[in-house]
């Protein structure tokens, strides 16, 4: 269990502030952040790796906020893996075990269990220089792991590999942490890992939490406009609501009743659906307007569609876009269902 | 058509005056080279054989030689235990006025040798308080070995601690991180991962102390005139006898500091190769 309490950690041009978040035991818990959100420091506020300017942290209950990093039993893994380059993948994974000889029952037995694990048997005699993206990050949680820490901190694990060689190591975090069942805290700016692996989320944003609970939860009600354009909601825009009724800068849509609170909604691209014909015109959402942009991302496109002055993001494949003969400057009509809009 | 013919002889002309300017390169390297070389050889061989064999029984300089290799030597070693951890907080830490202690570091390279000499002595002599404590505890400094290998500590002392500090840098902090993360104490994660990682820059730091100190002669003299070392028998030799009797000593003394300059280095590499 890690218990974070008003967290601070300032550094010339940059701040933590007042970070609270508590992580269950064997939980997989994840915070998201873009770069430069200050997550990396929460890792390594926990570890002992930065000065603390104020606040508790308790790992099992203890308060480890005054321990040196060594005392803490918290193991780190880097996004770089971080493996020591003038020892061999037996000696790197082995390195921290004789500092625990009387805490740990089967050292033994547990560094053949990872090395089972991690598949990583056919390469213990090898230097860790010669080693791909993917073997050395299984060597990197085999290291950390080989020391039963009590919890363990993964510093974007996934983000520095090939897409085969992440899909992999995907897998494995996601047994070893169901066979150890040992607490888990990730830091990744993506949310399909975030989705893959965790139960509960904190999203970062500046140095400050902008959100804390289950994945599913931040994923389908963002409570920020930052938090909602960083789950994918790229349509966030300031509206007056009134009742079930919302006007954006003029136009009227009808949404899901709010707390009074809401001065936002926020609609997922995927969710503004794209009609040929004006079929549905005089019932609710729906819009006729103009492209005012194609952006080709490959296999589909963003589509910038400006509806009175107000500019909607929709998705389009490649071949609905070819088939519509659909270009800027040409005329659609847009549908969007009510309850697709999210309030905040 | 003009631009037609600008587009075809501008390329022609740029590549022409790159050569020019790569063979002007060449020339003045040469000259830097020769400048640095033929000094040296020359004086290397100028001396016959038999007065290079003469000079080799001639115990004031074998004495003067070995003194001189193993003060140097003491300083590389002293440099080593006290600038380690020195120019290891250098590379670590952050704090306000280090620019200011880089630059105190810098200090001996910059200051006039005379005047080194003549600054040590002033602490060290009856009319210092420190220097009258010394002299209570028995430490002479004026004319022994022990003013030597403080004059020459203090010139080669900025040499060990920046090269240091430099192979320090180069490791990453992670590592360290890392380690300290799996149990091992900051003292253990330096033996363990610091010291493995950065020691060739430590052996290169204390060759290029050792080989300063070798060299010293400005502060040396003032400080320590007897016991000679090499460069004042040198000076001396020069002085009462004139250039023929000063070149055979120096021409040992480049081969003894090359020979063993040679041998650390070698064996740093050879290490490196097994590692």
């Amino acid at each position: 269990m890690i218990c974070i309490d008003q967290l601070t950690v300032r550094f010339p041009g940059f701040t933590l502030s007042d970070v609270s978040l508590r992580v269950e035991k064997g939980e997989f818990f994840t915070i998201l952040g873009p770069t430069g959100a200050g997550k990396t420091l929460i890792l390594e506020s926990i570890a002992g790796l930065v000065p603390v300017s104020s606040g508790r942290v308790e790992v099992n209950g203890r308060d480890i906020s005054r321990l040196a990093p060594e005392d803490r039993g918290v193991g780190i893994v880097y996004q770089d893996q971080a493996l020591f380059p003038h020892l061999a993948v037996r000696e790197n994974i082995r390195y921290g075990v004789r500092y625990h000889r009387q805490s740990l029952s089967d050292p033994e037995g547990r560094f053949d269990f990872l090395v089972d694990r991690l598949r990583l048997k056919h390469l213990l005699k090898r230097k860790v220089d010669n080693l791909s993206g993917g073997e050395r990050q299984r060597v990197a949680l085999a290291r950390a792991l080989a020391v039963d820490p009590k919890v363990l901190l993964l510093d974007e694990p996934l983000s520095a590999l090939d897409p085969n060689f992440r899909e992999d190591i995907r897998e494995i975090l996601k047994q070893l942490h169901a066979e150890t069942g040992i607490t888990v805290l990730m830091v990744t700016h993506d949310f399909t890992e975030a989705h893959f692996l965790a139960q509960r989320a904190a999203v970062l944003n500046g140095g400050r939490v902008e959100q804390i609970g289950s994945v599913r939860d931040v994923f389908l009600r963002p409570s920020t406009p930052f938090v909602a354009h960083f789950v994918g909601m790229k349509n966030v825009l300031p509206a007056r609501i009134n009742g079930g009724r919302a006007d954006v800068e003029g136009i009227k849509l009808s949404v899901p009743a709010g707390n009074g609170h809401t001065r936002h909604i926020a609609i997922r691209p995927e969710n503004i659906h794209i009609c040929p014909e004006p079929s549905g015109t005089g019932e609710p959402n729906f819009f006729s307007g103009t492209v005012s942009r194609i952006i080709n991302q490959g296999f589909y496109s963003d589509l910038e569609v400006d509806i009175s002055g107000v500019t909607f993001r929709t998705v389009l494949t490649a071949g609905a876009l070819m088939a519509g003969g659909v270009r800027k400057g040409k005329r659609l009509y847009l549908k969007i269902l009510p309850e697709d809009i999210h309030l905040i | 058509m003009g631009s037609g013919e600008l587009a075809v002889t501008k390329p022609a002309e740029s590549f022409a005056g790159a050569d020019r300017f790569i063979w002007l390169a060449l020339a003045s390297s040469a000259v830097v080279v020769a400048f640095i070389l033929f000094p040296l050889i020359e004086m290397i061989t100028q001396p016959s054989l038999d007065s290079m064999r003469e000079t080799l029984s001639d115990r004031d300089v074998i004495r003067s030689i070995w003194l001189s290799i193993y003060t140097s030597g003491a300083a590389a070693v002293i440099s080593l235990v006290f600038g380690t951890p020195f120019a290891y907080l250098l590379a670590r830490r952050n704090f306000s006025g280090k620019r200011f202690v880089e630059s105190i570091v810098d200090l001996p390279i910059m200051i006039p040798h005379p005047v080194v000499g003549i600054a040590l002595l002033s602490i060290a002599g009856k009319n210092h308080w420190l220097g009258r404590f010394m002299q209570q505890i028995g430490i002479q400094v004026m004319g022994t070995v022990t003013g030597l290998v403080l004059v020459l500590t203090f010139v080669g002392l900025p040499f060990y601690v920046n090269t240091a500090k430099a192979g320090f840098e180069a490791v990453p902090e992670r590592l360290e991180h890392v380690s300290r993360s799996l149990g091992a104490s900051a003292f253990r994660t330096f033996l363990r991962v610091t010291l493995p990682l950065a020691w060739r820059n430590m052996v290169v730091g204390m060759i290029m102390c050792a080989a300063r100190a070798i060299s010293e002669f400005g502060a040396v003299v003032i400080v320590a005139y007897h016991p000679m070392v090499a460069p004042v028998l040198m000076y001396e030799r020069f002085t009462a006898y004139g250039l023929k009797y000063s070149q055979p000593v120096a021409v040992w003394l480049i081969l003894v500091c090359l020979f063993l300059f040679l041998l650390l280095r070698l064996f740093s590499v050879s290490v490196r190769k097994t590692a």
